[in-house]
């Protein structure tokens, strides 16, 4: 963004909205939004508690192992969809039912299945990052440019070296863009996990905070969060970002 | 005049190929003499690439066989290597590693590709710029890249599918002027696909015509006497301009 010539720096606007938090809490307009700085200062208080340690490590291992479940299940996945058509039949209709149907209907099933434990946050975590990161791959593999693939094959390439040394490659730029994507809603699918499901973990700290009315200690996780994810997604932009730099198109 | 049987280095026979209904190539047979540079030349359409990629085992034909030195062809193999018309380089991998790539493919190890690459490189007329990626290059280096690769390793006979379609014309003469050396200077067989009238004469030892689908060769042309007065003196010879002329008149009802 520049003004008057001046390039400001990635994200100033933030300032404004902080400015317009802060003015709106002072006002004295609703108890649910308390001024930012009081936030702020409550965030510094909580964060090296116990609980808050507690619930933090909670939340960030349910949220890594279905993480890690979904890429490790939905990149192999796809790039298979992506080659074969037979596979693609079988399985596009329910990615794309999954991709766009309200996963939070799903949990009480998932409660049902896998019990209340860490088991089923961990699955309801994978259930919402996993399509996009399925559908992702596929397109990245049906981009693929078709003389690559000969390419491969006039130089005699096994169906391996071509899957390793020019498949993934290929398709790294989108399968990225679907690990992006998909890590953004694997932090709603923990949350909604931890809050339905066994009330632990960051879940735990808005069901206490917002029955008791804390406002603040509520929007002070809230920051946590939004925090953590954006930098996730930050960092994964900029590796898709460097990648796509060297598979661009030419 | 016959070419003897042990002189001809691929044998396309009695190919047919559909497309589902498209019938592309119907009874096509042609002969490509061992060590010299074969031109496949024809309106949009009529089946070249087609043909290529059959010799080269990258698409079965619905009938017929191709021989290369007396064996059916099955598949790729190493006996043969492919100039792409969109080079088809790995954007990912800088010129080094994509001149390597065939011998990569197959399993030779790492220091002893990348010397023979490297000496390719350096024949082509890259060097310096192993370490580049393709978005760093021209499209005239691009193709250079694709070729040093499919000449690393070392097959017998070379396809290439237009691969100076994509330059510019100064490039272009460039290339053409290389390839005549390159044909001289390496014991290989070229087949070579062209839009062009005059490429194929000017670097062609044979020229085969094909006519639209379903295709077959309706004419060899065999351009003799001036092919050894030197790159420069081609362009004016008589019988060039002769049998630019003669190709000319036989496609044109073709291109109307
Ligand atoms: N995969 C395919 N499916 C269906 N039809 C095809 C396919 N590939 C080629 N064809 C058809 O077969 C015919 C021959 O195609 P081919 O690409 O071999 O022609 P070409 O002589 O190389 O043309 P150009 O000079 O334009 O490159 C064309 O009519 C084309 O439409
Ligand atoms: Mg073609």
């Amino acid at each position: 963004m520049t003004i008057h010539g001046y390039r400001l720096p990635a994200m100033s606007s933030l300032v404004l909205w902080a400015v317009l938090w802060e003015i709106v809490g002072r006002s004295g307009l609703t108890f649910f939004i308390p001024p930012l700085s009081e936030v702020l200062q409550t965030l510094f208080q909580i964060i090296g508690t116990p609980a808050f340690q507690n619930a933090l490590q909670e939340t960030v291992v349910a949220f890594l192992a279905g993480i890690l479940a979904a890429v490790a299940i939905g990149i192999p996945v796809g790039i298979l969809m992506g080659k074969s058509r037979l596979v693609d039949e079988m399985l596009l209709p329910w990615v794309n039912m999954f991709l766009s149907a309200p996963l939070t209907a799903l949990v009480p099933v998932l409660m049902v299945l896998f019990g209340f434990g860490m088991k089923s946050i961990v699955i309801t975590t994978t259930l919402f990052a996993i399509w996009i990161i399925i559908l992702n791959s596929r397109a990245g593999v049906k981009q693929i440019d078709r003389s690559l693939v000969e390419m491969a094959r006039s130089f005699g390439a096994s169906p391996l070296d071509a899957f390793y040394k020019v498949y993934f490659w290929a398709a790294l730029p989108e399968i990225l863009g679907g690990v992006r994507i998909g890590v953004i809603r694997g932090v709603k699918g923990v949350i909604i996990g931890q809050l339905l499901i066994s009330v632990v973990g960051f879940g735990a700290l808005f069901e206490l905070y917002s029955s008791n009315f804390l406002m603040s200690h509520f929007w002070a996780v809230l920051l946590v969060l939004f925090a953590m994810a954006f930098a996730l997604s930050e960092l994964l932009a900029h590796l898709e970002r460097r990648v796509s730099y060297y598979a661009a198109k030419r | 005049m016959r070419t003897p049987a042990s002189e001809i280095a691929v044998t396309a026979r009695r190919i047919s190929k559909n497309y589902g209904a498209v019938e592309a190539l119907r009874n096509l047979s042609l002969d490509f003499p061992r060590g010299q540079l074969t031109s496949l030349l024809g309106p949009s359409g009529c089946g070249k690439t087609t043909l290529l990629k059959i010799i080269a085992g990258l698409l079965e034909p619905t009938s017929g066989e191709v021989e290369v030195n007396g064996k059916a062809v099955t598949g790729p193999g190493p006996d043969r290597a492919f100039v792409f018309q969109d080079f088809a380089l790995l954007p990912w991998a800088n010129v080094l590693r994509n001149v390597a790539f065939g011998l990569e493919l197959r399993g030779i190890a790492r220091s002893e590709r990348e010397a023979i690459a490297e000496g390719y490189i350096r024949n082509v007329g890259l060097a310096g710029f192993e370490a580049s990626y393709p978005h760093e290059l021209s499209g005239g280096m691009r193709q250079r890249v694709g070729l040093a690769r499919a000449l690393s390793v070392d097959a017998q006979v070379l396809l290439m599918d237009e691969p100076f379609s994509a330059v510019d014309e100064q490039t272009r003469r460039k290339f053409q002027e290389d390839l005549l050396s390159l044909v001289q200077r390496e014991a290989k067989t070229f087949i070579f696909v062209t839009h062009s009238i005059e490429e194929a004469v000017y670097v062609s030892d044979q020229i085969a015509i094909l006519l639209p689908r379903p295709s077959r060769v309706s004419e060899i042309i065999r351009p003799g006497g001036f092919r050894n007065k030197g790159a420069d003196q081609i362009r004016r010879d008589p019988e060039y301009l002769d049998i630019v002329d003669e190709i000319w008149a036989s496609l044109r009802r073709y291109v109307e």
